[in-house]
């Protein structure tokens, strides 16, 4: 029978179905991090057992973390003891932790990957819903809660309901300072924020297979935020190239790559459901309101709708319905979060404010993916474009993306972020965020308001 | 985790659409290494002025409304993954939360902590919330076992899906941990066939 990308990966992975119930899924690779942790180890030890494989778990720190001076104790207590429960945890478990300090610390979606540890038709689990990054490599990748954790570390299988199969197409060329983002924002703002509950999302189509790496990783990113349990691009030539000579990558290389050339969906497979959207339709993205499907086009205005959660959302944004955003006045810009804070993101915004200055009235954060990613930005001589621009390359973690640590935007504030989330609060107490690209973002600290960065290239 | 059969009490109603879980539980308390405790912070953010003071106009605030089931407006729960958001509500005290339709994660975590979550048609949902307002001590009654939701006073009720298996662990209280952990040799006879053919 004709299956799609994703039932041949879930197959290859079910241990055992229940009657009337859910599967028995084996997990190759769990991430873990410190905040959605600490009660799963102490279930563990509650029952006095250990980690079934510990070598399929890689930790990291980065949810509460510091980005300035990591090598001193954290200050705050709560973030500390997190920090060190992780510690303590991976040593008595005998799991990896690449933690602060280490040269491979980050975003825990943004060092799977950059480690090669994420590779084509894996199962891959994280305590985070942006799990879903790692399906732009075509694995099945999702994100749970601490019982399944819990479940993961004890038995290296999760039960799971098979989600439906959604694809969502992208075809023709993408426009002058459009990008992976604004693809994302403009689908889910189709979509809306539950349009994908119940489904694991195929991108496909022209426009998706010209994508890097990393732009896939920004689209997969996001597919939670149209509710859906993940999403997934098959493998490609860009994929193994991404992958050849990573520290993890498979030693056998090429005799790899010839099973991973068979992960793609069969022509005639058919899917629950499915969407089609043209390139050229496609702007800068900038979200309005208060969940990310409330984005707008650059060049397009509020929509004026009879909506309870719409006037909720502009009152607590302080907009108006029909009103553009162009013009608009800023306080903070934050290129950072497991959505826009790799190499390419971080060049899209140097190459837009190399030469100029930030704008006086802009707090500008800029925090890397990972330590790999400012070292590399160092070598390019990134973190120097930036200091002439007025501008801080910081230390690696999730930093404002949910201002756990102490990068929080002040209450009332607006922020141009790149990260995923703009809920009411997630970037600090009434904290108001605007999400768009880095080269909007790039455009908006230079201007200091709300620009379409096509006047800018 | 606790066993759950029958229920019946007054609901508390948030009529509100796309809840998410950053609106449950505010990141800043999700520092805690244990799983006690998050009640408290419960829709922090809607609950509390920034000075501790009670926001009057909130429903949890408001003793009009008391009981153990959470009557809710669609995409409840939609955003991270934080299991937090379920800990939260139940130790708040709600056993119950019913909505039209719940974000994925979050009724995974609700059901792996004794928190039913219960799906009803929007028409129910909207019969629900027209009756709470009517009369706010209006009891509602969760028979988990027949699968029935019904408005005691109107005796209005609607029959609500629960995967089976599922059903079975709440009702006893059984953790899927527990039924995973018995599967051990079967999982290891899968890792060495899968290995094969890897
Ligand atoms: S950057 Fe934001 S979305 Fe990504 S893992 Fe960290 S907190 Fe989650």
């Amino acid at each position: 029978m004709a299956t799609t990308l994703f039932e041949k990966v879930w197959n290859a992975h079910v241990v055992q179905s229940i009657e009337n119930g859910p599967q028995v899924v084996y997990i190759d690779k769990h991430f873990i991090h410190e905040v959605t942790t600490p009660q799963a180890f102490a279930g563990l030890d509650k029952r006095g057992i250990k980690v079934l494989r510990p070598k399929q778990t890689i930790a990291t720190a980065d949810h509460n973390v510091p980005t300035k001076n990591q090598l001193l104790p954290i200050k705050e207590a709560l973030s500390r003891k997190q920090v060190d429960t992780l510690i303590e945890n991976c040593k008595n478990h005998d799991i990896e932790l690449y933690g602060l300090g280490h040269p491979f610390q980050g975003i825990v979606h943004v060092i799977g990957p950059e480690l090669g540890i994420t590779q084509p038709g894996l199962t891959i689990v994280c305590g985070d819903s942006h799990t879903s990054t790692h399906g732009a490599f075509g694995a099945i990748a999702f994100g749970i809660g601490t019982s399944e954790v819990e479940q993961v570390l004890a038995t290296q299988c999760i039960l799971q309901t098979k989600p439906k199969k959604m694809r969502i197409n992208v075809d023709g060329v993408l426009g002058k300072g459009v990008t992976a983002k604004d693809i994302i924002l403009y689908i889910i703002s189709k979509i809306s924020t539950s349009g994908g509950t119940g489904y694991f999302v195929e991108y496909a189509g022209s426009a998706i297979r010209s994508l890097s790496m990393e732009a896939r990783m920004t689209i997969c990113n996001m597919s939670i935020e149209m509710g859906a349990r993940g999403g997934i691009i098959a493998p490609d030539e860009i994929t193994f190239e991404y992958l050849r000579d990573r520290k993890f990558s498979p030693q056998n290389f090429e005799e790899v790559v010839e099973k991973w050339m068979q992960l793609k969906t069969d022509d005639d497979a058919v899917f629950d459901m499915e969407y089609n959207f043209d390139a050229a339709d496609i702007e800068p993205m900038i979200t309005y309101g208060t969940n990310p499907a409330m984005g707008i086009r650059i060049s397009d205005t509020i929509p004026n709708l009879n909506d309870a959660g719409l006037e909720k959302a502009l009152q607590y944004m302080d907009f108006q319905k029909g009103q553009s955003l162009i013009g608009k006045e800023i306080d903070y810009v934050f290129l950072g979060s497991c959505t826009n804070s790799r190499m390419g993101d971080f060049r899209q915004f140097c190459s837009l404010i190399k030469g100029k200055q930030k704008a006086e009235n802009v707090t500008v954060w800029i925090v890397p993916g990972s330590k790999q990613i400012e070292q590399q930005a160092i070598a390019e001589g990134l973190d120097k474009i930036l200091s002439d621009a007025g501008m801080e390359l910081r230390e690696p973690g999730c930093s404002a993306c949910l201002g756990m640590n102490e990068d929080k935007i002040p209450a009332g504030k607006y922020c141009i972020s790149t990260s995923n989330r703009n809920f009411e609060g997630r970037q600090g107490q009434g904290a108001r965020t605007l999400l768009a690209s880095p080269l909007m973002a790039a455009a908006a600290a230079i201007t200091g308001k709300i620009t379409d960065v096509r006047t800018l290239i | 985790m606790e066993k759950f059969t029958t229920i019946q009490t007054a609901s508390v109603p948030l009529n509100m659409e796309d809840v998410d879980t950053d609106q449950i539980i505010p990141a800043r308390f999700l520092k805690a290494t244990t799983r006690e405790g998050f009640g408290d912070n419960l829709f922090r953010d809607w609950r509390y002025n920034n000075d501790n003071s009670l926001k009057e106009d909130f429903v949890l605030n408001n003793p009009t409304y008391s009981g153990k089931i959470l009557v809710v407006g669609k995409n409840f729960g939609c955003g991270s993954s934080r299991e937090h958001a379920a800990w939260a509500i139940h130790d708040y005290g709600f056993k119950v939360v019913v909505s039209s339709f719940f974000a994925d994660i979050f009724k995974n975590n609700a059901l792996n902590n004794g928190l039913l979550p219960v799906v009803v048609s929007p028409a129910f949902s909207q019969k629900l919330f027209a009756e709470i307002e009517k009369n706010p001590s209006t009891e509602i009654k969760v028979d988990l076992e027949n699968q029935i939701i019904e408005i005691t006073s109107t005796h209005q009720k609607e029959s609500f899906d629960i995967n089976p298996y599922k059903k079975t662990c709440m009702i006893n209280g059984y953790d899927d941990i527990d039924f995973l952990l018995s599967l051990k040799d079967n999982v290891e006879a899968f890792e060495n066939q899968y290995q094969k053919e890897f």
